[in-house]
């Protein structure tokens, strides 16, 4: 162990990389879908929706696993600053990936589109049919997704600047395999 | 153990260096993805922005089809659809349907005798909680091939350039069976008198997974009685929505459903191309146009007719148009539900 500190759980760091690759798929995605009018508009809607829901899924299953689980503590010398970016983006992570597939779901719900997941599986309306909200709800999905993008770059700078430059442990953590031969932590 | 040693400062700037290709890397990828690289890129934006007439965009409406009257009413299926489509639509029975007559104009105070297409946009709900949308105009095929044809077409026809309709023209010859329909096509005077198509081509899945490639068309129960241009314009300039409001009341107008099936190498993937006259056609029902509502405060207005919204059963087909028409009016949506103080509703009582 690396000063005393622990590495996310086995399921926390699967977790981890699963949503990962889903939600920079999902980002993708949706920027690439509002961009054009070709057929792949709607094989990519059609991926964008029942994506949003398992990363909805996902992400509510990651929150209990942390609340149960915890997270390892951050590197005493950490400056201050630091420590509070660090806990606020990953309040901000935690926030988009519950609340952007809420968003989009609520958008579609108060556009009155039906809102399909794959073949016959559909999902209840959770707004009321409403002009208003629909402008509301895209707006904040629309501009929601920028900075759900701008503060995983600024995650993976910060992931990055931890394994690479002030090799503290912390990149560690969450890595799918460790990179220094520590013994299992105790989970 | 010990903590591993910190960076020399020659490593720290290749680590700085490597931390900004990732990050600057992955913004590049965002922004090529979001079609900011490539301002050649058609766009729904592009499409949608293209159909801006000279008044300026008509906020709060929608950007195409933006006159139009609200309807509610029945689909009145008589089973026979069940043979091509397993969606519970076909299944013998009454299913309630929204809808929207309407002209294809960008402008919502545009002369109803001005406008060339007229269409139908419907929502067919079923209790299974599916819904079939569709949106319909009157000409027997599309003007051109292809989506992309079609935005140089709206450009074409705004440009200021005289030459460059023929240019199009010369491009994409298959406006020319377009710009004959339009000329020589009989006018009428009523909208429960026009024949609506669908012209784009989707796919029917039976209950055993077997597809067809269809078209569908609303047969009017109404006979046509042709009326001249000349003798509409001396109609008041919303003459087809009181026309069409006063005939409602005098009972249901109707509406046959004719689903015509393509034969192997019909031109499935164009809807300038109509089909031979002789292709198989099913009718699996009756439109019944129950009451007429206005669309400002109408349940129709906040409704976007995309095509694609389509019951299990029924699927897209290889007519690109859909998928276009889906990326447009979704945007065009966006659009007017933003605007909704510049068309505000008069009752309050009006929320569907």
């Amino acid at each position: 162990m690396i000063g005393g500190r622990q590495r996310f759980t086995l399921l926390q760091r699967l977790l981890h990389w699963l949503m990962a690759v889903c939600i920079l798929a999902m980002l993708f995605i949706g920027v690439g879908m509002v961009s054009t009018i070709m057929p792949k508009y709607l094989t990519l809607v059609s991926i964008h929706k029942p994506l949003g829901i398992a990363i909805l899924v996902l992400a509510l299953i990651r929150l209990v696993v942390r609340l149960r689980y915890g997270a390892p503590s951050l590197p005493a010398d950490l400056p201050e600053p630091m420590k509070l970016a660090a806990y606020l983006s990953h309040y901000a992570l935690y926030g988009l990936m519950i609340g952007m597939p809420l968003i989009g779901w609520a958008m579609l719900s108060a556009a009155a589109y039906p809102v399909v997941l794959f073949g016959d599986v559909r999902l209840p309306a959770i707004l009321p049919h409403s002009d208003s909200l629909h402008a509301l709800l895209w707006n904040a999905h629309f501009y929601l997704a920028f900075v759900f993008f701008a503060l995983i770059l600024l995650h993976v700078a910060a992931a990055l600047f931890h394994a690479l430059i002030r090799r503290d442990g912390v990149f560690d953590a969450m890595a799918p395999v460790s990179a220094h031969d520590e013994v299992a932590p105790a989970e | 153990m010990t903590q591993p040693p910190r960076s020399s400062t020659r490593s720290v700037l290749g680590s700085l260096v490597l931390i900004a290709v990732v990050v600057g890397g992955g913004a590049a990828a965002f922004a090529y993805t979001a079609g900011w690289l490539s301002p050649q890129r058609l766009t729904p934006d592009k499409l949608v922005d293209a159909f801006t007439p000279p008044t300026g965009e008509p906020l709060g409406h929608r950007r195409n089809h933006a006159k139009g009257i609200c309807f509610t009413g029945m689909f009145e299926a008589n089973g026979a659809g069940s043979a091509l489509s397993a969606a519970q639509v076909f299944i013998r029975g009454q299913y309630p349907v929204l809808g929207r007559f309407n002209l294809g104009t960008p402008d919502p105070n545009a002369p109803d005798a001005t406008v060339r297409v007229r269409g139908i946009g419907l929502r067919i709900s079923t209790p299974d909680g599916q819904e079939w949308r569709s949106a319909m105009i009157d000409p027997p095929f599309f003007p051109v091939s292809t989506p992309q044809a079609f935005y140089e077409l709206l450009v074409a026809s705004a440009s200021k350039d005289p030459n460059a309709m023929k240019t199009f023209a010369g491009a994409h010859p298959e406006i020319a069976a377009f710009g004959a329909w339009a000329k020589s096509a009989p006018w009428t005077g009523s909208y429960a008198e026009e024949r609506f198509n669908s012209l784009n081509s989707f796919v029917f899945v039976d209950s055993s997974g077997m597809e067809k490639t269809v078209r569908w068309s609303l047969l009017p129960a109404a006979q046509p009685i042709p009326v001249s241009p000349g003798d509409l314009a001396k109609r008041g300039p919303d003459f087809l929505e009181q026309e069409i409001t006063e005939r409602v009341r005098g009972g249901p107008l109707r509406w046959t459903m004719v689903v015509a099936v393509a034969n192997l190498g019909d031109p499935t993937a164009d809807p300038s191309q109509a089909w031979p006259e002789d292709r198989r056609a099913v009718e699996v029902g009756t439109l019944a146009v129950q009451r007429i509502q206005a669309e400002r405060d109408g349940p129709c207005r906040d409704i976007n007719f995309d095509p694609t919204v389509l019951p299990s059963g029924v699927r897209t087909s290889d007519d690109p148009f859909p998928a276009a028409r889906s990326a447009a009016y979704a945007k065009s949506f966006d659009r007017r539900t933003a605007e909704a103080k510049e068309y505000p509703r008069t009752a309050t009582d009006a929320k569907p």
